[in-house]
Order: C-alpha cells, then structure tokens, then sequence
C-alpha cells in the first residue's frame, strides 16, 4: 500500500514503514535506546530527505520509548529521581552541544566530525562492553558476580540515596553524565541512549534491570523536546511517516520489553554491544573505502 | 516616413512568412492533485502543427516537449581523501535547478535541435541547471554530477525518440511524474524545429498541488508549527500508551 507523506514529499510503502519501526521499536524495549542512530539510516535508505528524518524520527522515539516505559514501570524498573537528575545534566549538555555544532558548521568539516565521533564512541562502548559482558557470562557460570567496589565515585560530597537504583552516591558524578551524554547528543544528532546505558552501567554502577527504564524516562523528554525544536525551526517532522513508524514502534517496544526481561543481564549487554559494534564498523568502513560514488546532494550551505 | 512603413511591413511578412508553421496543443490534464495514495502520474501532451502554407520540402521536422518543476537549489559535495579518510571536501551550490527536469524529443536530440538553438532556448538538462557563479557557456563537473545524481532518482529524464509524429502534422507524447512530487507550477514547454532550427515554441503551466489531508497538514506544519509539534507529541504519547494498555489486556 503506497501512501504519499505530506512534508517528505514522496510516496513510500506503508507497510515497509510499519516494519522499520517495528524493528526499531523491539530496540528500543530491549536495550532502553532510543535508536535514532539506527532508524535515520533506515529512512535515509527509503528515500526520505535527512532533514524530515531526522526530526520524525525523534518524534518516533517518543511514541516507542513511552509504550517501553510504561512496561518499565510496572516491574519497577524506573528510577525518577536518577532520571531526573540526569535530564537535568542532559538539557544543559545539549544546549552546550548546539553551540559547539554551530561553530564546528561555520567552520566546515561538521560531517567529518559526526562521523568520528559515531566511529571512536560507538567502538569505545561497544568494544568495552563487549569484552565486560563476556567476562561477566564466564563468571556468573562459576560464582555469584560481586557487589560493585567504592572507588573515587563514592567519596565526592553531595550524597544522596537513590532507592531504586540502590545507590548512595554524590549527585555530582550523574550530572556530568547527563552533561556529556547531552553534548554528544546534540552534536552527532541522536538522543545519545547508547552511551547513557553503558555509562549509567558501568559509571554509576547502576544495576541493568534499572537502567533501561530509566534511560527510556529520560530519552522521552530529550526527544520530546527534539521534536519541537525541529517542527517549530525547520518545520520537518512529517506526521504521516511519523504515524507508520509509531504504530509499529509501539507494537515492536511491546515485544522488546518482554524479550528483554526474559533474557540475562550479560546476554543483553552483548547484544547491544555487538549492535553498537556493527554500526561502528559500517561507519568505519564508509570513511576509510572509496565510495562507488564521490558526489552526494544535500541542503544547501 | 512611408518607405519606413513600407519597410516594415516588409519585415514583419517576412517573419511570418518565417514562422509559418505553429503548435496548437493539448494536454490530458491541466492540473496534477497530490492526495494521500498519489503514486505517480503519467500526463498526455498532445498537438497538432498547423500551416499557413504546404509543408517545406526536404527539411527534417522536429518536436521537443520540456517539463520543469519549480526550482530547487540544492548543494553538490564531493568526497576527497584527507589522511586516509573519505571526507566531503568541496560544496558547490546549485542556484538554479528545476526540482524535476524531462525532455522527451520526435529523434536523438543533437539531430533535432542545433547546439546554438540549445544555448539559447535553454532545452537540455546541462543548460538549465546552474551552478553558483556559472556562466552560461561553461560548465563543471559539479553540474554534471548533479545531473546524474537526479537522473538516478528519475527526476531529471532525456526520452529520445519518445515524441511520436503522425503525418507531419500530429504528434504526441507522455511524461511520467515521478512519486516523489514538488509541489509548484510545472513550466512546459513545446518546440518544432526545422533542421535544427527552433521555428515556433508555446509556453504553459501544468500546476501540481497537495489537496485534502495532504494539503491540511502541510499548512498547519508551516503556519501554526507550535501546535503541530504538539499533536505530533500528543499523538505519539496516546499510542506508546494504547499499545502498553492493549498488550496488558491481551495478556489477561
């Protein structure tokens, strides 16, 4: 079924449209990402234009991760006042973040540093959590894993509990989480999920049950608010497309959420990571092979 | 005064004499609707060449249809090696460029229309589109990727042979518009040449439009854009929603 998408400007198959938020809604049920910097590729691949992409996917993300959260919540896997706290670090990182994008653009090479940034984080994330994760499922074979050491983390001042996720720690360290996190975001242009779950993981020492809920709880507002920067500014979320790629992001966020809590702890962190590892490589090899085809159009400058 | 008169007169004979065949057209339809299933649309440009006089012997008749949708600019990047990686080096800006470009001629189109005739009547595809800065009689690299660019999408099209002439006098064709449609008006246009020579050429606009939902929501989208971006949120919360609701229905 063709149906034309009144701000994209071009006749897509429904039913394609469905499927790719479907997929990208399971992603996101599963692991607590948003999966902006899967489903943007997805739709660029479709033929949508990148701008209209880019804003309806985070108005996608909103739709996939409320359905997500809403699971989450049920089985007490949302810690709000950890949310909170990093949303607040995540705004504040995002509003730096634009500004560093905008002058990176005034001085060109803007693409160049997307690209590096997806590459070394992507490889970062993923080769560490990789390498943890199987180490984790050799050991969790043998002995019961450990309670996580104090380190530094643990002697920084302003303490406060954070019951959910069972922590006592200062507020200092997930502010600069959500900080950077939101910086990062706002210059590589996704909502940054994939370096919040490893970070409140392995950073903050957050169990992973925990995590993802509350990644989803915090990626809600920060996509929500992506969303109207983009309607309002460029004028580019497409409600259309926005509406196929929803209805199977729901359905899809449904099924993520019940996969996800079936399955180990360890289990799910390799997945993700092999996921980030993949998208890192294909990254890689797009910056270091000749392309078959040296021109591409764009926006104009 | 009279002899200037004379004159004249003489030259404006002349030039009819000159133009003694035109185009008389039709079109299958004048307008083109976006709606919501638009997939595409095939439009019937059909004429007639009507003659004062009989036919001109052995000279080679031409017809050349051009569609152009409204402009688009749109900038060219090229990939350039930088320490080992592929990076877009060079931006060039293309000022001028029909979102949607056709040219369907009666034989290849070096044969029915001279490279003069090209330069000044603006038909092929490297004469329309330019880039920032360009002149009119060169042409870059950037262009030409840009052409090939869109013609890869079937937005820019050359269909030779594809305008059929009956008898001299009949000829029509069809220009199939793509699905993925810019609105705007869809300057057309019409040339009969005479060994290469452009001897008369007609003008018109074929509109192509967004209506019903298509229309309702592109408008809302552009001027009220604060309450669009809160139906698209409100839209999106209801359905995480519905789903999480439906699904611990379904289980129960």
């Amino acid at each position: 079924m063709q149906i034309y998408l009144p701000i994209a400007e071009i006749s897509v198959n429904a039913y394609l449209l469905l499927g790719i938020g479907g997929l990208v809604g399971v992603l996101s049920g599963m692991f607590g990402v948003g999966g902006g910097f899967l489903i943007t590729p997805l739709l660029f691949f479709v033929g949508i234009p990148p701008a209209v992409a880019v804003a309806t996917s985070a108005n996608q993300i909103v739709a996939s991760s409320v359905s997500a959260l809403l699971g989450h919540i049920k089985r007490r896997g949302v810690d709000y006042w950890m949310g909170s706290v990093l949303l607040i670090g995540g705004l504040v990182g995002s509003a730096i973040g634009v500004q560093i994008f905008n002058l990176l653009k005034s001085l060109g090479q803007v693409d160049l540093l997307v690209n590096l940034c997806y590459v070394v984080f992507l490889g970062i994330v993923g080769g560490l959590m990789m390498v943890e994760s199987l180490r984790a499922l050799t050991r969790s074979k043998s002995a019961p894993p450990k309670r996580r050491r104090h380190n530094w983390v643990h002697n920084l001042p302003l303490k406060v509990k954070f019951r959910v996720s069972g922590l006592y720690i200062s507020i200092i360290p997930p502010i600069l989480v959500g900080m950077s996190v939101g910086v990062l975001g706002a210059i590589m242009g996704v909502g940054g999920g994939f370096i919040m779950v490893p970070a409140m993981i392995y950073l903050l020492g957050m169990p992973t049950k925990v995590v993802i809920g509350t990644s989803l709880f915090q990626i809600i507002f920060v996509a929500a608010f992506t969303t109207m920067m983009h309607a309002i500014t460029n004028h580019t979320v497409d409600i259309v497309l926005a509406m196929l790629l929803l209805i199977g992001g729901v359905i899809g966020a449904q099924f993520g959420t019940r996969i996800g809590t079936r399955m180990k702890a360890e289990q799910l962190r390799i997945l993700l990571a092999g996921l980030v590892l993949a998208v890192c490589l294909k990254l890689a090899a797009d910056l270091l092979l000749r392309p078959g085809e040296l021109f591409s159009l764009g926006d104009l400058m | 005064m009279i002899h200037l008169l004379c004159l004249l007169v003489f030259l404006t004979l002349g030039l009819t004499a000159k133009a003694q065949e035109s185009i008389v057209l039709g079109l299958s339809q004048d307008e083109v609707a976006i709606t919501a299933s638009f997939t595409g649309s095939e439009i019937l440009i059909f004429g007639a060449i009507r003659r004062e006089t009989p036919a001109p012997a052995n000279s080679e008749l031409g017809v050349i249809i051009a569609v152009a949708g409204p402009n688009a600019p749109a900038a060219v990047r090229r990939k350039e090696r930088v320490a080992g990686l592929w990076v877009n080096s060079e931006t060039v800006n293309m000022d001028i460029a029909p979102s949607f470009y056709a040219v369907a001629t009666s034989a290849p189109l070096d044969e029915v229309l001279l490279p003069l005739e090209n330069y000044q009547h603006a038909v092929s595809a490297d004469r329309i589109v330019r880039a920032e800065g360009q002149t009119a009689f060169d042409s870059n690299e950037f262009t030409e990727a840009f052409i090939r660019l869109k013609e890869r999408n079937r937005l820019f099209q050359v269909i030779e042979n594809a305008v059929i002439i009956d008898q001299d006098t009949l000829f029509h064709t069809s220009i199939s518009l793509p699905s993925n449609l810019t609105e705007g008006n869809y300057r057309t246009r019409i040339f009969l040449t005479r060994n290469g020579q452009v001897v008369d050429h007609f003008d018109t606009i074929i509109p192509v439009f967004k209506v019903g939902i298509e229309r309702w929501l592109y408008n809302l989208s552009q001027s009220y854009a604060a309450l669009y971006g809160l139906l698209s949120l409100v839209i999106a919360v209801v359905a995480g929603w519905a789903a999480n609701a439906a699904f611990a229905a379904l289980r129960r």
